[in-house]
Formats: structure tokens, sequence, C-alpha cells
């Protein structure tokens, strides 16, 4: 069953940023590109809730301030360009037992009992991704969800990070950089410029 | 049997022997000759006044001058314990959070030691109050400041960490979970371990004090196990609620990490 809740944010305001308006349709795919600096993931932590902000976010009817922020975080999450891991095994941080498509990020099932210790950092970042969608949430944020990895990983991840948000019908804000994956998975395409969101232009790569 | 008495100039023979000292790491090159000398002047003074203000104490023994000193020697470890950490909780709250835990855990420790258990006449006699009171707030404060100490210095060095717990939406209490353990654990290690080495290892000052004095050893070892429970609980509930309390402190109703909210530590 995909979610149907979509993710609204009214004047959210937060460092430069002044007065963020957006909705989110539920399984929509939002790029967000920016400048480095231009206050992308401070944008993401502002509506995960995690910093201190101005005005309001909802998804579906709940809103941001009438659920404990462990709740909404649940609900709406964020994926951290850089993963911490802080238990001996990989497993320990799979809390419901299940690590969704391990297949499709390039795992076996063995990859629980490893040691985090053992994991590259390309691999963390896989994991992580893994790690978030379970249990499964309401509305996603990723900052940069493929950096660390070559060409052929990035584009088996997102083949399924995009499949995976469209079954979930998750909205979704997706902080990228490479035009190219932004053509091959954004619904809409949005620069993070002075402070404001605006529309990009479409690229010659479109 | 009476106690030798120990004149003035006794203690200066010992006193010139410290001097001595001084003069030998001054030799070694050191660097602590002075800091040597000044600590021991600090202890000849501070003991001195204390003992003209325990004289006066004993003679009058009433109850609000009692409670007088008491407050006196928490606001007293309660300045310490901010001082003996890195990275503390601004706005007074470092102060605050640590002093009401060691008045919660040694206060009423030391009250129920007193009333129920030891029973002097009246109950708050300073004999038995001021240095019953005196040894669990020495203590506490160890253990207090240790354990604020790695609560505030583990937030700050995991807060990474602790904000990826927050972001797969764990609560506060999950998210810092382990960093507050460790804290409230090596805020208990020093009484546990002083408890573990006690008449093996060291003979305590207390029952050293008391036998000098001409106590039976029997008596003053049972003096000395009572101390060591006192301040064993003391220090271990002002420990768990120095923890619980500071931790709280560091998020905010949204259970957002609040980092901001320590200071940074001096260079």
């Amino acid at each position: 069953m995909p979610a149907t809740d979509a993710l609204r944010l009214e004047a959210l305001a937060i460092g430069a940023l002044e007065a963020i308006d957006l909705t989110l349709a539920p399984g929509e795919i939002l790029c967000l590109s920016g400048a480095s600096g231009a206050g992308k993931t401070r944008l993401l932590r502002a509506i995960a809730d995690l910093e201190p902000h101005g005005g309001r976010a909802w998804l579906g009817e709940v809103a941001q301030e009438d659920v404990p922020g462990h709740e909404w975080r649940r609900l709406v999450r964020l994926v951290p360009a850089e993963s911490q891991w802080w238990s001996e095994r990989v497993g320990d941080h799979f809390p419901a037992g299940n690590a969704p498509g391990l297949a499709a990020l390039g795992f076996d099932g063995a990859v629980l009992d490893w040691p985090v210790s053992r994991l590259s950092s390309g691999e963390r970042q896989r994991l992580a991704l893994s790690r978030a969608l379970s249990p499964a949430p309401g509305a996603l944020l990723l900052d940069e969800p493929t950096a660390n990895l070559d060409d052929a990983t990035t584009r088996r991840v997102e083949a399924w990070l995009a499949s995976a948000i469209r079954q979930g019908g998750w909205p979704t804000l997706w902080v990228a950089h490479a035009p190219a994956q932004i053509a091959r998975v954004a619904t809409r395409h949005f620069e993070l410029v002075d402070g404001r969101l605006r529309q990009a232009e479409e690229g010659p790569c479109r | 049997m009476q106690v030798i008495p120990l004149a003035w100039w006794q203690l200066a023979l010992a006193a010139l022997l410290v001097v001595a000292l001084a003069a030998c790491t001054a030799a070694a090159r050191l660097g602590m000759g002075r800091s040597l000398l000044v600590a021991a002047a600090r202890t000849t003074i501070q003991l001195a006044l204390v003992g003209l203000v325990l004289e006066a104490l004993f003679a009058a023994a009433r109850l609000h001058w009692v409670a007088l000193m008491a407050l006196g020697m928490l606001l007293i470890a309660g300045r310490e314990v901010v001082a003996r950490q890195k990275r503390r909780l601004r706005g007074g709250w470092a102060f605050g959070v640590g002093t009401l835990a060691m008045f919660l855990s040694s206060f009423s420790v030391a009250v129920l030691t007193l009333t129920v258990i030891i029973g002097p006449e009246p109950w708050y006699r300073p004999q038995y109050a001021i240095p019953l009171l005196g040894m669990m707030l020495g203590n506490t404060m160890t253990g207090v400041a240790l354990a604020l100490d790695r609560l505030t210095d583990g937030a700050w060095q995991q807060r990474a960490v602790i904000e990826n717990r927050l972001m797969l939406g764990q609560s506060w209490r999950e998210a810092i979970g382990e960093i507050r353990r460790e804290a409230m654990r090596s805020g208990l290690t020093p009484v546990i371990n002083a408890m573990a080495a006690a008449g093996v290892v060291s003979l305590p000052g207390m029952m050293t004090g008391q036998i000098l004095a001409g106590s039976p050893p029997a008596l003053a070892v049972k003096y000395q196990i009572l101390i060591m429970f006192a301040i064993t609980l003391g220090t271990g509930f002002g420990t768990l609620a120095a923890v619980a309390l500071a931790s709280r402190r560091l998020f905010d109703g949204r259970e957002r990490l609040r980092l901001e909210r320590l200071s940074a530590p001096r260079t």
C-alpha cells in the first residue's frame, strides 16, 4: 500500500533561507541543487526538525509541532551525506531486523554479521540508505545519497531508490549535483539561490 | 586515652621538610617548587581557619549555624564541579545541575545517617554532622564532576552519531543512552575502587584519625564502613541525578541536540 500523504512546507525559515514554501506529492522526487553553502543541508535539517527554525511543515494531516520530535523524524526520515555507525555489528543498526534492498544494493544477508570496521565508505553509504528505509518512512530527505559511489554503483543505487520511493509513495527531497542524475530521477528540479527556491532552467542534458 | 598534643613549632619541623622538598624539585627543574609551596601554605591557612570556624560551631551547636556551614560547603563544592569540566552547560546550568544533584544526594543521605543510624543528641550535633557531610560532599563532588565532564565531552565528540540516531527516529534517551551510561560509570568507578581497596591497600583517613585519637580499632572500623556506604550512596545517587538532569538539558523540547548550550573549552 503506497502512502498518500504529501509533504508541505509553509514559510520555512532557517539561516539565510527566509520563507520556503513547497509541496511534494506522494512518490514525487524533487531534486535540489545549489552552490555549496547555499543552505541545502540546513533546509533538510529544518524539515526533519533537527534545528530550531521558523515556519511550519506537514506530512498529510500531521503537523510537525503536533507530534514529539522523534515521531516526526520517524515519519520524515533524513539520510545525511555522511552516515554514522555506533555499534559493533552492522546488524545492530537495523532494530526492525530487516534490511530492505540488500541485494539491489550489492550485498547478501551475511553483511548484517559483519563488523562495522570492515565497511568501506561506499558500503556505509549504501547500507545507510537501507537502514533509513527500515521501518518504512512517510517521506524521505536525501543529502547527496550517491556522493561516494562509482558510476556503475550510482546507477544501480539510484534506480533502486527511485523505484522504492515510487512504490512507497514517499514524497522525497533529493539533494544532487550531477545533472545526469537529476535528469534520470527527478520529477521536478529546484535550485537554491540567494535563500530562495526556484525552478531550475532545463539543462541541455535533458 | 589522651591524644598527644601537637605544638605549632612541631608542625614547623614538618613544614621545613616540605620546603626542603620544594628546593629539591627546584634543583631538578620540575617547575613545581612554587605551586608546591603555595599549596602547602593554602593547606595551613585553610585548615587553620576551618579549625577556628569548627571551634565556634561546636561551642554554639545551633541548627541554623550548622545549616549555614553546610550550605557554604555545598556552594563551594558546586563551584569546584564547574571548574573541573572542560565543556560546561552555559547560563548557570552547570553550577545548578551539579549543586542540586549534590544537595539531593549528600544531604538526604547525611540526614538519614545521622537521624536513623548514628543518632547523636541532637541529631545535627556538629561533631558528627560536619565531618560526615564534608566527607560525603568531597567524594560526591569528584563523582559528579567526572560524570558531567564525561557526558558533555562525550556528547560533543559524538554529536554526529547522536544526530544520526535522532534522524532514524530514536528518542533523545536512546540517542544519548550509551554516552549517559558511560558518564554514570565513570562517576561511580572511584568509589567502587575505593571500597574494593579499603583496608587492603589503603587505611582510610578517617579510621586512621579515629585510631590516633584513641578509639578502639573495632569501633573505628564500624564507623569507616558506615562512612564508606554513605559516601557510595551520596556519590551514586548524586552522579545518577546529575547525568539525568544535564543530559536532558542537552536536548530541547523537540528532542534536538543543542550543543550551543555548552561553552567552548578554555584554551
